[in-house]
């Protein structure tokens, strides 16, 4: 079934890591809607959340095409309902005196937060789902979107359940 | 005790049981190859004509062994020239590490002399590649490389060490390498089971092996795998010699230029078993139609080629060895004698395709070749038409006597490979067969043949023609023979004397025999150039995305 996916992926915090992860992905003609990566709490370990539109067997393909990269320690999909998502935007909208208190009040009601005011414009931040921010960004597009941002979807699962402790790949001594 | 990082990478390879390397100097490893010159009593280095052949040599010296092939080269265009023989390695899932230097840190990244990001530029041809900026990290950097080329699905690793970390000194204390233990992790009991019942169900299945084979060293479970089931056996290009040709349940090599016998095969087994191949697009044709009547059990080490290219029933994910050797336990043995039959009277009725065309047929010349050499003799070849017709003539009996570039299709590989398959075998015959236009890609490694003292005997199928673009272009082009018509003047007799080499030239039916005869014995470096006609075709030929029914037998021209 062709839909969204994210995959959260445990990886070594080594130079080349990204650049190797996202090329493997390219070249094998899966396209990517988002991709971050930063440090975990374990400063040797980064985790990267990488969402994408694709079918089944595509993403079951990536999945395994990942697990056997040396730099990779677990590959877990995030599943809807069973995992937090949320992404971060900020949107630079045109706000003139006459139209900015309509724009406030589209902000309060998805209780986003204005983090710059010019003259002429303001750039509001949000955090949330993706149909959040991107129902915000509908929402304000009427005002005129100076720019956009967003940081790309992030995620964990729900409860207890650590991805990662319980089938780490056992890291090799020379 | 304290070594420089130089002294190191020798040290580490000392460890790993490494006593060949293959390689060219240069100016950001000259201190790898200092400590080279020092150890030289303990490691013996070729230099080649050009990286690339040292990257193929270490190739060929890795499929013909088993063991780890290590080149060596220096920073910028010397790395650069190792990437063909990287991509070929991995494309064909070989062991293969590789050394290159780079300038210092404090030049990195300024567009420094002979400086390149090599490391940025082999990540999709290797297995695994590092960039070594410390002496510090330098021995469990190489230990690391040597078990990840090794080990699962094996492939090439390339280590790019700073110049600074090759002149630095660090403490350093031998170790003994890693074992490579066989992947067993997730061959599970479940699976197992499952492959048993789609056997057992099964009243034709059809084995389809490939390199992995090899690889596994699983030639002997792959016998008693099938002779236990009682099914035919079909090899990918890159399988050949891991079941012997002449057996008579062997139905030769399937796929776009396999034999009808397989492709029938395919068509009417009802269980097709993979055993250590990927079902390339040069295997499956048109994916909607391949094996249609058949469900699939795939058994492979690596678990990103299951359900890769073609949707499996059945899986078995782990080492080859261990895999076909379980499942022979636990099969019941079931009579498919019928199923056999069928298959030789197949074979009987539709023999391997041979166009008589020209005074000698690539055919006649490949088995009076084979008819001189012993079964262990090892036959590298190029790429092209005459690989092709190696492959589906020449009686390969024993694992690792066939070096071909499979994956990649590397025109120029055979004479580099061919020099690492005689390096690490020296009481080995060694035959290359390459055509006229492979041959010209890296001829030049003709002279490593006469310095190293290495007997190989080279084989030009000569037919003045791009021969593989050419059959495409009169199948598919209208004959536009578009700089596919070499025509070229070049005197191979003289070529092989300018390289200390000695040269033959077979042009007739009955200098055939006598000349190979001479040729054979002849030490050094031997070129024998055999005209052949340009229209021999390479059937048969499933042309390219179309199914296995339209199998074409002849080109009509």
């Amino acid at each position: 079934m062709y839909r969204r996916y994210v995959l959260s992926v445990l990886v070594e915090n080594r130079s080349g890591v990204l650049s190797r992860i996202s090329g493997l992905i390219t070249r094998r003609g899966f396209n990517i809607d988002s991709l971050t990566v930063a440090e975990t709490e374990n400063p040797a370990i980064s985790r990267m959340t990488i969402v994408l539109h694709c079918d089944e067997s595509v993403v079951e393909q990536m999945k395994k095409q990942l697990e056997k990269q040396v730099d990779v320690k677990e590959v877990a999909e995030l599943v809807e309902h069973e995992s937090v998502t949320r992404e971060h935007v900020m949107v630079k909208v045109a706000a003139t005196p006459e139209n900015r208190m309509s724009v406030l009040s589209v902000a309060e009601i998805f209780r986003a937060n204005i983090v710059d005011v010019a003259a002429e414009a303001m750039i509001i931040e949000l955090t949330g789902e993706s149909n959040k921010t991107e129902a915000f960004i509908e929402t304000v597009r009427p005002f005129g979107i100076l720019q956009v941002v967003r940081s790309g979807i992030t995620g964990l699962e729900r409860g207890a359940k650590v991805p990662g402790k319980d089938r780490k790949k056992e890291e090799a001594s020379f | 005790m304290k070594k420089t990082g130089a002294q190191i990478v020798v040290e580490c390879l000392l460890e790993q049981g490494v006593d060949t390397v293959f390689g060219y100097p240069g100016g950001q490893i000259i201190d790898v190859y200092d400590a080279l010159y020092e150890y030289s009593d303990r490691i013996t280095h070729i230099l080649t004509a050009h990286e690339q052949g040292a990257a193929h040599a270490a190739d060929g010296y890795a499929r013909s062994t088993g063991k780890v092939g290590v080149v060596i080269a220096t920073s910028g265009p010397g790395a650069t020239n190792l990437v063909t023989g990287l991509a070929t390695a991995a494309m064909d899932s070989i062991p293969m590490v590789a050394i290159t230097g780079n300038v210092s840190a404090a030049l990195l990244g300024k567009d420094s002399f002979q400086e390149v990001d090599i490391f940025g530029i082999t990540a999709p041809i290797t297995k695994y590649n590092f960039i070594v900026k410390d002496q510090s990290e330098l021995a469990e950097t190489l230990r690391r490389a040597f078990y990840i080329a090794r080990s699962g699905r094996p492939g090439p690793v390339l280590v790019d060490i700073l110049k600074n970390a090759q002149m630095g000194t660090c403490e350093f204390e031998n170790a003994p390498p890693r074992p490579i233990l066989p992947e067993v992790d997730h061959i599970t009991e479940k699976d197992l089971q499952r492959a048993k019942e789609l056997i057992e169900a099964s009243r034709h299945p059809f084995i389809f092996a490939g390199g992995g084979v090899i690889s596994a060293n699983a030639s002997e479970e792959l016998k008693a795998f099938a002779a236990k089931i009682g099914a035919p056996v079909s090899l990918s290009m890159m399988g050949l010699g891991a079941y012997p040709a002449e057996d008579p349940h062997f139905t030769g090599m399937l796929g776009m230029h396999g034999t009808k016998v397989s492709s029938m095969a395919v068509a009417q087994c009802d269980l097709f078993i993979v055993a250590g191949a990927r079902l390339s697009d040069r295997v499956i044709g048109k994916s909607s139609e391949f094996a249609s009547h058949a469900r699939i059990l795939h058994i492979d080490i690596d678990p990103a080629e299951i359900n890769k290219n073609i949707r499996t029933d059945g899986s078995v994910v782990g080492d080859l060895k261990v895999t076909l050797s379980r499942l022979t336990q636990i099969v019941e043995e079931a009579d498919r004698s019928q199923w056999l039959s069928q298959i030789e009277k197949w074979k009987r009725d539709y023999p391997p395709v041979r166009e008589r065309k020209g005074e000698i047929t690539p055919y006649y010349l490949i088995s009076e070749v084979a008819a001189r050499l012993p079964e262990d003799a090892i036959i590298c070849t190029d790429v092209g038409q005459h690989q092709i017709w190696t492959a589906q003539h020449y009686p390969f009996s024993l694992p690792r006597t066939f070096i071909s570039s499979g994956g990649l299709g590397t025109m120029g590989f055979g004479l580099g490979a061919a020099i690492g398959s005689k390096v690490a075998n020296p009481k080995r015959k060694v035959v290359l067969f390459t055509g006229d236009g492979s041959f010209h890609m890296n001829c030049n490694e003709l002279i490593t043949v006469t310095m190293q003292k290495l007997d190989i005997t080279v084989i030009v199928l000569n037919n003045n023609v791009l021969g593989m673009v050419r059959q495409w272009q009169k199948l598919m082009f209208d004959k536009h023979y578009s700089q596919t018509t070499l025509n070229r003047k070049t005197d191979y007799v003289k070529l092989a004397e300018a390289y200390g080499g000695t040269g033959f030239v077979i042009t007739k039916k009955e200098d055939v025999g006598p000349t190979l005869d001479k040729a054979l014995k002849t030490k050094g470096a031997v070129v024998v150039n055999v005209a052949i006609d340009k229209d021999v075709n390479v059937l048969p030929m499933v042309p390219p995305g179309k199914a296995y029914n339209q199998q074409l037998m002849s080109i009509d021209i």
